[in-house]
């Protein structure tokens, strides 16, 4: 295998073993709903959830750049300019994360300094990681953007997929240095703020995966290039089109003038309509070649994918963005429903189809199929559209008794925290978090496994007749 | 050209995408210049000195904050600078432990405890200055921060992340600046009704 493949299969190994550390928090961040005196004065809520929220963010991004490591060889016929670099920080990274986290576990906070954002944690959700860590993942994008258009510049041509691709790391570049600033206002703060989270992930993120999904659809089932480009362009046309005003639907409530209610609505409302094309666009490929494929949990991730992607972002975002609605569901668990749904949907059903495509050629499988995959997949799946059926109801319940009813002041928001149904689905959540979480061991031994319990039986000798 | 060339939905693609780009980039503009202190929708810093209210306005539709007479901050008047350097410490504070990663300040954080961004109107702080001791409800606020584990308040319990004097002071100077920004009526009701009325 070259260079890239090899560094792909790192990176995809490095984001399965940070999903278990994103799954893992996230079971504990769901106990202290149902327990709040769980490791009081030890590791409080608030640890767990920048765990869980950080380590989504890290193997998502490291599921992408496996996946683009592992296609760019094929996609240009040589290795990537500047592998050494790319090779180099991949333990840099990988020990940079290890480092934050255990930075977040054992020093959690400190005084109210430039010192503290610098070295222990900088407190903008999604991006607390201290300056030092964030210059690193900025270094690792501006390598991983050199990886990608340096090779199209060296080989000369570049392919419609590939060209979409580059022009996108530099807005993924770019965006991130939002990352470093404190800015006293918050209202400005949470303005910028939502440059990096929104066009990130709503805008970058959803391209990048995109293009993914399209190489990974032509590996699959073999479809035309040039069906995959002409979709892919519409798919890039109609995201970005949505999706840049989309970005209103997060300035409803900021201090921002209320002409963003009518255009992040408007907007917000039509963003699932690429979605629903990657659908269509999954559904008719897979039933013209009769869903015929050598690598069926691949082909079965990127499916759960594109329904993914549209129910759980287009969907319940469309859902959530209608600013009438908004304003009682926003900062509610309702959000966390529809937060749960689309990174799963959207990302990580695309980056774990990626794992499969890649361990076939790794070891060498004429075939990828068996019953591992599968009870990782209906375990994975039914926790995760459980969690967010159980979060919707307390969401629910928060708009209606907090929200609604209360006047969400301090004692709203208790009696909306201690309602029936708001605790029902928090216990529902953890039951389905637990199942969740049996997936995820599933699907880690099954990756770990793949083809090898079928080799075993191959080189295991005939009985004598 | 022809449609099931990809180059047709290419030239959409960008064309597209540079036309929105610079809707946002006008609206940015816009927006910065009316979220900025002393823009239309957020106060400058020195409101501190005054009284803030926080009322439905019949005309739009929507709960507003009202600026009202002075009303210093324990008592004491600041100068536009010392409002200033209050309202950088109070985000320090803020970010260095990580209050967004529990609260939601304009309904965005971690949903485990209480948005804060109207925290300084609530009318809990009646009760809790009587609970901390306290004779102004600044001075709850801050005795709460410092120490809240001294404090019986429900299930969910603050941890006691070390806050100093300084810091508590600064912190309850930006959650009242804070408190006097136009979010469009979030939160609804803000106050204006009582569980089980």
């Amino acid at each position: 295998m070259s260079r890239s493949k090899n560094l792909a299969v790192r990176y995809l190994a490095a984001a399965v073993l940070f999903f278990g550390v994103m799954t893992l928090s996230g079971l504990m961040s769901a106990i202290y709903y149902i327990n709040p005196d769980f490791l009081f004065g030890l590791l409080h809520f608030s640890v767990a959830k920048m765990l869980h929220i950080d380590t989504m963010i890290i193997w998502l991004l490291m599921g992408f750049m496996g996946a683009v490591y592992w296609f760019l060889p094929e996609e240009f016929g040589r290795e990537p300019a500047g592998i050494w670099a790319a090779e180099l920080l991949f333990w840099i990274f990988v020990a940079a994360v290890l480092v934050v986290a255990a930075i977040f576990v054992f020093v959690q906070w400190g005084p109210g300094t430039e010192t503290t954002l610098w070295l222990v944690q900088q407190g903008r959700k999604y991006v607390e990681a201290p300056r030092w860590a964030a210059i690193g993942v900025a270094l690792v994008m501006l390598v991983f953007a050199w990886n990608v258009v340096g090779t199209a510049v060296a080989a000369r041509r570049v392919t419609g997929v590939m060209a979409v691709m580059s022009v996108n790391m530099v807005p993924l570049v770019l965006l991130y240095l939002i990352a470093f600033p404190k800015i006293d206002n918050m209202a400005v703060d949470l303005y910028w703020w939502w440059w990096l989270v929104h066009l990130w992930v709503e805008a970058t993120w959803e391209i990048l995966i995109g293009c993914i999904m399209a190489l990974a659809m032509m590996k699959l089932l073999g479809t035309s290039r040039q069906i995959v480009e002409g979709w892919l362009y519409i798919e890039v046309a109609m995201v970005l089109g949505t999706g840049i005003l989309g970005l209103g639907h997060h300035y409803f409530w900021i201090g921002t003038p209320d002409y963003w209610l009518g255009i992040g609505g408007f907007f917000s409302a039509l963003e699932p309509l690429p979605l629903l094309g990657m659908v269509v666009h999954a559904v008719y490929d897979a039933g013209v070649h009769r869903m015929q494929t050598t690598n069926r949990p691949a082909f079965y991730w990127t499916l759960a994918e594109a329904f993914g992607n549209f129910l759980g972002g287009g969907m319940f975002g469309f859902m959530i963005t209608l600013p009438q609605l908004n304003l009682f569901a926003h900062g509610t668990q309702w959000t966390v429903s529809h937060g749960h749904f689309a990174f799963w949907g959207a990302y990580a059903c695309g980056v774990l189809s990626v794992c499969y495509i890649a361990l076939q050629e790794q070891r060498g499988l004429a075939r990828v199929n068996g019953s591992g995959w599968v009870w990782a997949f209906v375990l994975l799946n039914t926790g995760l559209i459980g969690m967010v059926g159980s979060l919707l109801v307390a969401g629910m319940a928060q708009a209606f008794f907090e929200r609604a009813i209360g006047g969400s002041t301090l004692e709203a928001f208790i009696a909306g925290q201690e309602n029936p149904w708001f605790m029902l689905g928090m216990y529902s959540r953890f039951g389905f978090g637990l199942m969740f979480g049996a997936g995820y061991v599933v699907l880690a031994f099954n990756l770990l496994g793949l083809g090898r319990r079928e080799a075993a039986v191959a080189m295991k000798p005939l009985p004598a007749e | 050209m022809q449609y099931d060339d990809p180059k047709f939905w290419r030239a959409g693609a960008i064309s597209t995408t540079v036309v929105m780009a610079i809707v946002l980039v006008m609206l940015t503009i816009d927006s910065l210049g009316a979220i900025n202190p002393g823009g239309s929708h957020v106060p400058p810093y020195e409101v501190i000195n005054r009284h803030i209210d926080y009322a439905h306005n019949r005309k739009l539709g929507r709960d507003m904050p009202i600026v009202g007479a002075d009303e210093p901050l324990f008592g004491k008047p600041v100068t536009t600078a010392e409002a200033t350097g209050l309202i950088e410490r109070g985000k320090l504070v803020i970010q260095s432990r990580a209050c967004i990663d529990c609260h939601t300040f304009m309904g965005n954080g971690a949903y485990y405890a209480p948005d804060l961004t109207k925290a300084w109107l609530d009318p809990a702080w009646n009760t809790w200055m009587a609970i901390t001791g306290a004779e102004s409800k600044e001075e709850a606020m801050a005795r709460f921060l410092m120490t809240p584990d001294q404090y019986s308040t429900w299930q969910r319990r603050m941890p006691n992340l070390n806050i100093s004097r300084d810091e508590a002071v600064a912190t309850v100077a930006y959650l009242k600046w804070l408190s006097a920004i136009d979010t469009n009526g979030f939160p609804i009701h803000f106050g204006r009704m009582k569980v089980g009325e």
